[in-house]
């Protein structure tokens, strides 16, 4: 435990890396502790191209995090006007134009995989941007960063904040930060359920108290969740929670840009003075600013590691130093490995966006894409659902018929009302009656179904022995619409008592 | 114990017992352990002051706020009526024929029916109405004793079928035409072969149609179409009650078995009978 202690105290002062040694004790065999404690990361401000790059995109999604639940879309009466809506209590999903049906859940499926394939495609282009810009890991962790820096300032002020003994003006910055993120987690919880919930009616009644205590108890998990993974967790999400950083490397190949240190320029390093000369040495000067103002605290001079979400903000870093010292700039840049090594050598260097691994990614995706599309714009707005009843199977009625029973459910997915006519094909002299809307059976019956619903009927269908085929005859019901001769056809089941000769040969086999 | 001994290799106590030269240290209980175990004690003993606890020779202690589960019972069937009682009150105004015309009272009346259908009748009529072997008719079928209208059926249920216990029973008596010596044996097989050849199975007999005209048509109609107010089967269809053969329908006019059922109005509420009724009659053989 000692040995430990003292490793994760000498590493808080070089910090560099998650709970390995520095790289002065690097003639040791370094200690690899099995359950290392969290050594914290004081991420130290930096200014470039890629934070801007960062804060540009930060403001984009958190925008539409945020709006998005806000726009309206008119679908005329009875509908919710959200135009992104998981309505789980009407039981539809709403996209813009597009309605959902708990049947069509499916489509869920292929949007995920394009999200999959999308997500390989470009870290096979451009390695960690989803990591390094865009998970929301990512965007909250850098907001409350941001928030923290407001208010206890930058790296130094915070680690001396952190080492000063309990004072008042401690405290009110701690009790300052911690509420500023509870709010931007509460309005993260909540802007989350807006996706679940009509936004306006969200935000009046949560004030209201009229909520019920379920959304209440998902806000505050979503809060919650957002406050301890963006505020404490940080990168320990992506170190130890998050499956992805484990396989990614997988879609990197040899040209898949990276964030990569230029050893071959940068080594041997060494402390310089304004001015000096770097003949016979390396561009690096072995500042530290790179690991500074790394948000996982890695020293990206070690190689590419899992630990590492290609952020860039090490290139701002170290571009800043090598302006200062006039020096080329780029000695951390965001190149692919093939080019680093033609560089090394003087080489050309390019960038290869066709290859066979994009194709296969591109391929795929625009095979999902495709059939989604097509899926999507073809889809049936109508449907049946038909369950025979099970007891009784079949009724055998005074003048020698067998009638069945079923429940038709119409499902009606346009916002209009519907009229349609059902009837029977395969089952000669069939006749169907509706339980409170056709009693009377007849060879069709005219069903309503009111616009964007299911229509639930009791249906019995009888039918003349002769026109049986023994315990078991398929028949079709074929329903069409009215109005626009849309039409459906369900192949259903007829039970009746087995035929005379059917339990002869029945008894026979017995016997 | 003489003071405490203390391990001098960990510093903690031990027990004071040795063994073979083996002492035993005595590591205290984890501190957050203590506590849960010292709250439950607390708890246990406002548990038992606040509810049903400690028995006395005669009765128990009730507790302070005067909870029991037969009142927890009372109470929650309470909320149950009070959370139907809209829907009573709508099925109890209205008629049967209203409730059969109105989509949504039929839906409510046939949802509940079948629960009071599958708690009181299925016993004998079975699940769903289906029948059961000896005399138990068929509901589901559009064959009916005594009337398969609903308000026909509604009657039957309230005041069920020859029983002692309510006056307006309906009631109805077969001869035995056999066993009182009525009509001999020969007699009974010709009726059984005129009674045959009503639905169409087998050849007719003038002896057995002049029979059936002097002894049965009188209740089961000339043409042996039956009569629903006396509880004459059909005899010219093809759902037989006590079986279709020779030998059923013989054993029949000997010695006829008559089926019960007993009045139910003082089982069921006037609301729970007209949804059983509705039920019924939603089964599809409802005329």
């Amino acid at each position: 435990m000692a040995s430990a202690d003292a490793a994760v105290a000498e590493s808080k002062v070089t910090g560099t890396g998650i709970g390995v040694p520095p790289a002065a004790s690097a003639e040791e065999t370094p200690k690899v502790e099995l359950f290392a404690n969290r050594i914290k990361v004081y991420p130290r401000m930096v200014a470039g191209y890629w934070r801007q790059v960062k804060w540009a995109v930060v403001a984009t999604l958190l925008g539409l995090y945020y709006i998005a639940p806000w726009i309206r879309w008119d679908r005329g009466a009875n509908a919710p006007d959200q135009a992104l809506l998981v309505d789980i209590a009407g039981r539809r999903a709403y996209f813009f134009g597009l309605e959902i049906w708990p049947q069509e859940v499916y489509y869920l499926t292929g949007l995920l995989i394009i999200g999959a394939i999308g997500l390989f495609l470009v870290t096979a282009w451009a390695g960690r941007v989803w990591c390094g810009f865009t998970c929301p890991q990512t965007v909250w962790t850098d907001l409350f960063m941001w928030v923290e820096r407001q208010i206890e300032g930058d790296r130094n002020a915070r680690i001396r904040l952190d080492k000063a003994p309990f004072s008042f003006d401690k405290a009110k910055k701690k009790v300052l930060k911690h509420g500023a993120w509870l709010l931007i987690a509460l309005a993260t919880g909540g802007a989350w359920i807006m996706y679940f919930y009509d936004a306006p009616t969200l935000v009046r009644e949560f004030f209201t108290g009229e909520l019920s205590s379920a959304v209440y108890s998902f806000i505050f998990l979503f809060t919650a969740t957002t406050y301890v993974l963006a505020g404490w967790a940080r990168e320990q999400v992506c170190i130890y929670m998050c499956p992805w950083p484990r396989f990614q490397g997988a879609m990197f190949d040899e040209d898949s840009l990276i964030v990569t240190y230029e050893e071959w320029r940068g080594e041997p390093r060494g402390g310089a003075r304004k001015g000096q000369s770097f003949e016979g040495r390396g561009d690096c000067v072995d500042c530290g600013m790179c690991w500074q103002v790394c948000p996982t605290g890695v020293d990206i001079r070690k190689g590419q590691q899992m630990a590492c979400i290609g952020c860039g903000l090490c290139i701002d870093a170290c571009n800043g130093i090598m302006q200062r010292f006039g020096r080329p700039p780029e000695l951390i840049t965001y190149d692919s490995i093939n080019n680093q090594i033609a560089r090394s050598r003087g080489g050309k260097t390019r960038i290869r966006l066709i290859r066979p691994r994009t194709i296969a990614y591109m391929v795929v995706l625009a095979a999902v894409a495709g059939i989604m599309t097509f899926s999507l714009s073809t889809r049936a707005r109508l449907e049946v659902n038909v369950i025979p009843d099970r007891q009784p199977l079949f009724v055998k009625l005074s003048d020698g018929a067998i009638r069945n029973g079923y429940t038709f459910k119409i499902l009606n997915m346009r916002r209009e009302p519907k009229s349609y006519m059902l009837a029977t094909d395969g089952l000669a002299g069939a006749e169907i009656s509706v339980l409170g809307h056709h009693n009377e059976p007849g060879p069709y019956v005219e069903l309503a179904v009111g616009p964007d619903e299911i229509g639930t009927f009791k249906l019995f269908v009888r039918a003349p022995a002769e026109s049986l085929t023994g315990k078991l005859t398929n028949f079709d019901f074929y329903l069409i619409d009215q109005g626009t001769r849309e039409s459906i056809r369900y192949t259903a089941v007829f039970n009746a008592p087995p035929h005379r000769e059917e339990r002869a040969a029945a008894a026979g086999a017995g016997s | 114990m003489a003071g405490k001994e203390v391990d001098a290799l960990t510093g903690i106590e031990t027990t004071g017992h040795e063994w073979d030269g083996i002492q035993e240290l005595n590591t205290p209980l984890p501190k957050w352990w203590l506590y849960v175990f010292y709250v439950t004690i607390v708890w246990a003993i406002a548990y038992s002051i606040a509810f049903p606890s400690w028995p006395w020779l005669s009765g128990y202690w009730g507790g302070l706020v005067g909870y029991t589960t037969r009142g927890q019972f009372n109470e929650r069937m309470a909320d149950l009526e009070a959370s139907r009682a809209g829907w009573y009150d709508r099925l109890g105004a209205a008629s049967l024929q209203q409730i059969n015309d109105d989509p949504e009272l039929l839906q409510i009346a046939t949802v509940g029916g079948k629960v009071i259908f599958g708690n009181n009748c299925a016993p004998c009529h079975g699940t769903g109405g289906t029948g059961r072997p000896g005399g138990f008719p068929a509901l589901v079928d559009d064959d009916w004793l005594w009337g398969g209208s609903v308000d026909e059926i509604y009657k039957t249920i309230q005041h069920g079928i020859r029983n002692d216990t309510d006056t307006d029973a309906r009631i109805s008596q077969m001869p035995a035409f056999g066993a009182d010596a009525m009509l001999t044996s020969a007699q009974i097989a010709a009726v059984a072969d005129h009674v045959l050849a009503l639905s169409g199975q087998g050849a007719d007999n003038a002896e057995g149609a002049t029979l059936f005209a002097e002894n049965c048509a009188s209740c089961h109609g000339e043409l042996g179409k039956g009569e629903p107010s006396l509880g004459a089967p059909n005899l010219t269809d093809q759902i037989w009650l006590y079986g279709s053969t020779r030998q059923a329908i013989i054993n029949q006019i000997t010695k006829p078995k008559m089926g019960v059922m007993p009045s139910w109005a003082h089982r069921l509420s006037d609301v729970e009978i007209k949804q059983v009724a509705t039920y019924v009659h939603s089964l599809g053989g409802g005329q």
